[in-house]
């Protein structure tokens, strides 16, 4: 499976990138760290004219604190993986890290690839959503800022332009009173989740204030429940409130079976990741529940 | 890394500079080709297999820049300017097996031995970046690697021998 011809492209900066893009618009794509990109032309389910390289612009690999937390879009998971940053300033990035791909993998992806590739199966796209994370999208023309909740559209598609580049994602910065972690079941680890969840609770003085359930390989994007994060709010963190936002959870998915897992066995895991992610959210403040 | 802007139109071929394992290696390159291919085929070192192509076996993996790659995931040209260890790179050029290599060897964690290479370059990062690594670390370190056919036991089995290997040389280099 050798990848088929194209022209390539190697600016040196983004607004070189952008220019070419303005020109090339759906004819080009932008390569990242390629571990999305190269199988999908390498499989041949895609076949860019133009493929425009951004791995050497040194202004889109950085990962700065001035709010919440800014990850560029030349960050490979790596990178994140090992940032302190990254751990104290965005937890549930840093909980979803070790479930992308293997070791060689995080080496060469990045962050901001996974979100424009927008994989519903993928752990990336679920965080930001749970998080209210927001992406910063430029063109030739300026730029744009996209909230999560409106980023993703379906399967592999986002509301990102033909002329446009991802440039960085920016999640707000973390409540002190809050926990978050990320869960999945997957045949062996670091495949693809049958079924995943992003899960945070933000309880101070022991009521939750704000949850967040969101779930990812059950739908065409990565999807929140918003009937099960309502049932949370007033409550104590407990085994009872997160067994019944695991009921409404199991009540309201409605996911396709496939050859890895059938519909009903997806929301089974649902529920299970929905009390086991809760769980391990409220342990981090403390709540052991 | 700042390099110049480069654009390579179609059929065309691109200049770039590798060094790999310690050679600096100048070759001229078709942007699709894959680092693997150019490694196996311009380079001429076979060592780095080829399973899948599309970055689920592991068989490619390389050190790049030090750190374990998928060597049929990246284009050649995304490597220009950078440094490459291929299992040719592991043993002394004397013939003496590298400690993780004889590891493996000795726990017999080869059969056919086509996933070989892929193994060994995880290996070498992850003792270097953890030189007592516990089994569940060995397993989920090498969870990226696929064998068809040890059932892995043997290779972890080798990775731990090489941990030993490892150990006694730095303690002898200290002495």
């Amino acid at each position: 499976m050798k990848n088929p011809p194209f022209h390539y492209h190697r600016p040196a900066t983004l607004d070189e990138a952008l220019a070419l893009l303005a020109e090339l618009g759906d004819e080009a794509k932008i390569l990242a760290g390629g571990q999305s990109l190269l199988p999908v032309m390498a499989l041949r389910l895609g076949r860019p004219e133009h493929v425009i390289d951004i791995g050497t612009i040194d202004s889109l690999k950085t990962i700065n604190t001035d709010d919440g937390l800014t990850i560029g879009a030349m960050v490979r998971h790596a990178q994140a993986e090992k940032s302190p940053e990254v751990a104290a300033n965005a937890p549930m990035v840093a909980a979803a890290l070790p479930h992308v791909g293997h070791r060689a993998i995080r080496n060469r992806g990045t962050v901001v690839g996974s979100i424009a590739h927008a994989d519903s199966a993928a752990e990336m796209p679920a965080v930001c959503l749970a998080t209210d994370a927001t992406m910063t999208i430029a063109s030739t023309g300026g730029t744009r800022e996209v909230a999560a909740a409106d980023f993703f559209q379906g399967f592999f598609t986002t509301v990102i332009e033909p002329n446009e580049i991802l440039t960085q994602v920016q999640f707000p910065a973390w409540s002190p009173t809050a926990g978050g972690t990320v869960v999945e079941i997957s045949r062996r680890h670091g495949d693809y989740a049958m079924c995943g969840l992003a899960a945070m609770v933000d309880a101070p003085n022991g009521v939750i204030e704000k949850a967040a359930l969101s779930f990812f390989a059950v739908a065409s994007t990565a999807i929140r429940i918003p009937e099960a994060e309502a049932a949370l709010v007033g409550q104590a963190p407990s085994q009872e409130s997160f067994a019944e936002a695991a009921r409404i959870v199991g009540e309201t998915l409605e996911p396709d079976g496939d050859i890895h897992a059938t519909a009903d066995y997806r929301r089974h895991i649902a529920t299970v990741l929905t009390r086991r992610g809760l769980a391990e959210a409220a342990a981090q403040i403390g709540v052991p529940a | 890394m700042s390099l110049p802007s480069v654009h390579t139109p179609l059929g065309e071929k691109l200049a770039i500079n590798l060094t790999v394992n310690g050679e600096s290696q100048s070759v001229e390159v078709d942007p699709r080709r894959s680092l693997a291919d150019v490694i196996r085929e311009e380079i001429g070192l076979t060592g780095t297999h080829l399973g899948c192509e599309h970055g689920v076996c592991g068989a490619c993996t390389i050190l790049l820049d030090g750190e374990p790659s998928r060597a049929c995931l990246m284009l050649a040209v995304q490597a220009d300017g950078t440094e490459i260890t291929t299992i040719e790179g592991l043993a002394n050029p004397d013939g003496t097996l590298h400690p993780i290599q004889q590891g493996m060897y000795d726990a017999m964690s080869f059969q056919c031995a086509f996933c070989s290479p892929g193994f060994l370059m995880s290996t070498v990062a992850l003792l270097r970046d953890n030189p007592t690594p516990t089994e569940a670390e060995i397993r989920e370190e090498l969870s990226g690697n696929l064998c068809r056919c040890t059932g892995y036991q043997s290779i972890i089995d080798g990775v731990e021998t090489a941990v030993k290997l490892l150990g006694s040389a730095t303690t002898e280099g200290g002495k």
